[in-house]
């Protein structure tokens, strides 16, 4: 045993957890959990606290079914892995009710709707019932993580330009717009889903280029 | 002239590869191929020759969309100085006072063209030179089409991102000129449309200066279709135009309305011309006529409220029918390619423009969507067309090889 044993932050348990970070990214890249990323963006704070949640999940079911991974049998491993989320799910539901009702309010369905991420699944699938606990438990933690980056960039954008506004802090200054006497206007098309697909879409291309340039 | 082909030919070498300006190449070459007609031939096979390029067809539209632009300068300035009071819907159009409206209209419109051509054509320049395409004038149309499909004082900065958008995400991402799934003139307009609402709907913003309070108490600034949607809102048993109380006023277009919008006769000018010279289809433009005709008269037919007894032929004349069929339903790259396809896709704009119409109060004005959703549709309508097509020749086929 103790020959395997490796550092905890070992090169390729870093890699597994920075990974879905950048060249991994499970959106960006695998273009996984598109539509919650429309749903909860319009305003940075639900953004940052579904990100925050999808990577509680994503990291504890990691773990979870990569300790059971064993003892799962093949037939029935994917009703096992639907539990253990939705029990998740269903306790990061009830936390938010508990300290953070209006945010809870704001993500209406989405937490429960968390269960569908096909993120989470797929990590699951791909990565949990394949590896030891650790590494399992970094996967879910960078892939929550990367999934939330993109979410927080988009949340930021529209946010700002669609309300002037930063976690419902003022931050175009008031005397700038039209009804003041100024030059600027709120663009409402940025609070309207099909912005936050466009703008998904202009991550991704963003993200090609950058990679095709590299080679 | 002669001199600019000699200078052209002087700097040339610089541009070439291997020149001190080669990554420039993309934009030399745009510039020289507007001036001159290109002297490339082609090197093998047969083809048929002819002066007409993009370039050329893009211009000719142009062109025809001139007496619109210049109508659209003169009820600018006219539209003003009626909603100040200055002069009145019956004071009679001296020379003195046509030029004093031109003028004034001038002035406003001409900083919304250059805004579009620089802001368009610049992402435009950048993005074929990047990847080292050769520049096609598309953004010529797109560029001139903007300004005249929108309320003469929507703030410019807001026109300068719709077109920002509208060409960075409706054509560079498909790959540039030729490739653009949307008209990108309608989809600037739509991006005001849903970013900017109140700047480009409502009754004020169609005359310049309105918005900002200029007008005297009792000028409405409502256009046709703002009248009846307001008379559906109060339940009014009759519509009342605000401006334009005869056909007259209507066809020539002394109304308010986008820029360009509103003559019919200055659009049927252009229209002629693009028919003559074959750059747009009539088959469309007659489609979309007939759909709007017959959905017309579906609702006039049915008649339950104040805007469906609207007469049917007074939608060709209202708000943006006739400019949106004549000179947007017919683009090129987005409009149906198919023969059949082409009578569908009309039609189809035709019926959903008075639809929109008369069933959405949301929307006084159906074109720009139903253009939009044509534009989308366009590609299935055609799939189906060549399906069906194949069906009917394969039947044919089965028939006479059958024993």
């Amino acid at each position: 045993m103790s020959k395997d044993k490796e550092p905890l932050f070992s090169a390729k348990n870093r890699k597994v957890l920075l990974g879905p970070l950048g060249p991994n990214n499970p959106v960006t890249v695998q273009i996984l959990g598109i539509c919650s990323a429309l749903a909860v963006t319009a305003k940075l704070e639900p953004a940052l606290v579904m990100a925050l949640s999808v990577t509680v999940v994503t990291s504890c079911a990691n773990l979870i079914i990569s300790l059971l991974r064993k003892t799962i049998p093949e037939r029935i491993r994917i009703i096992v892995q639907l539990v253990v989320i939705a029990t998740l799910v269903i306790l990061v539901d009830q936390i938010l009710k508990a300290y953070a009702y209006d945010v809870s309010r704001q993500l209406s369905v989405f937490v429960g709707l968390i269960i569908t991420n096909c993120i989470i699944m797929g990590r699951l699938e791909a990565f949990a019932m394949g590896s030891k606990p650790w590494p399992a438990f970094l996967d879910g933690i960078g892939n929550g993580l990367g999934y939330g980056l993109i979410l927080v960039i988009l949340g930021f954008f529209r946010e700002l330009l669609g309300n002037g506004t930063l976690l419902d802090f003022q931050v175009i200054p008031d005397s700038w717009y039209m009804a003041n006497g100024g030059f600027y206007s709120n663009n409402s098309l940025m609070l309207l889903p099909p912005m936050a697909l466009i703008g998904v879409g202009i991550i991704i291309w963003v993200v090609n280029s950058r990679k095709v340039k590299k080679g | 002239m002669k001199p600019i082909r000699n200078f052209l030919d002087k700097i040339k070498p610089n541009f070439e590869p291997g020149g001190k300006f080669s990554w420039l190449h993309s934009t030399f070459d745009g510039f020289e191929t507007f001036l001159y007609v290109p002297n490339t031939v082609t090197k093998k096979g047969s083809h048929i020759r002819d002066a007409a390029d993009s370039k050329r067809l893009m211009f000719m539209v142009v062109v025809a969309l001139v007496p619109a632009l210049l109508f659209g300068m003169f009820n600018v300035g006219l539209q003003h100085w009626r909603a100040i009071g200055e002069i009145t819907v019956s004071s009679p159009y001296s020379i003195s006072l046509i030029w004093d409206c031109f003028w004034y209209g001038f002035l406003k419109v001409l900083p919304l063209i250059l805004i579009s051509y620089i802001v368009g054509l610049g992402i435009e320049f950048i993005f074929t030179q990047l990847r080292g395409h050769e520049i096609n004038e598309g953004y010529l149309v797109s560029g001139m089409l903007i300004p005249l499909i929108m309320p003469v004082d929507v703030p410019l900065w807001m026109v300068a991102v719709a077109v920002a958008f509208a060409v960075i995400i409706g054509k560079e991402v498909f790959g540039g000129t030729g490739m653009n799934i949307f008209n990108p003139a309608l989809l600037a307009r739509a991006f005001i449309f849903f970013a900017y609402t109140p700047y480009i709907s409502g009754d004020t913003i169609w005359i310049a200066g309105m918005s900002k309070g200029e007008a005297i108490d009792s000028f409405s600034g409502a256009t046709p279709l703002g009248d009846i949607t307001s008379a559906l809102a109060d339940g009014a048993s009759t519509v009342t135009w605000s401006n334009g109380t005869n056909l007259w006023d209507w066809i020539i277009g002394t109304i308010p309305g986008s820029i360009g919008e509103t003559s019919v006769i200055a659009i049927l000018l252009g229209a002629a011309l693009l028919i003559f010279t074959n750059v747009a289809s009539w088959r469309i433009m007659l489609a979309s006529v007939l759909g709007a005709c017959g959905m017309g008269i579906i609702f006039n037919l049915i008649g339950s409220n104040v805007a469906m007894q609207i007469p049917f032929w007074q939608h060709l004349i209202f708000g943006g029918f006739l400019f949106g069929t004549v000179f947007m339903a017919t683009d090129p790259v987005t409009s149906a390619q198919t023969t059949p396809g082409k009578w569908i896709y009309g039609a189809i704009i035709g019926i959903m423009t008075v639809l929109i119409r008369m069933v959405n109060p949301g929307y006084p004005e159906g074109m720009m969507l139903s253009i939009l959703f044509m534009n989308a549709m366009a590609p299935l309508v055609d799939h189906y067309v060549v399906a069906a097509n194949i069906r009917r020749r394969n039947k044919r086929l089965s028939l006479t090889t059958a024993k």
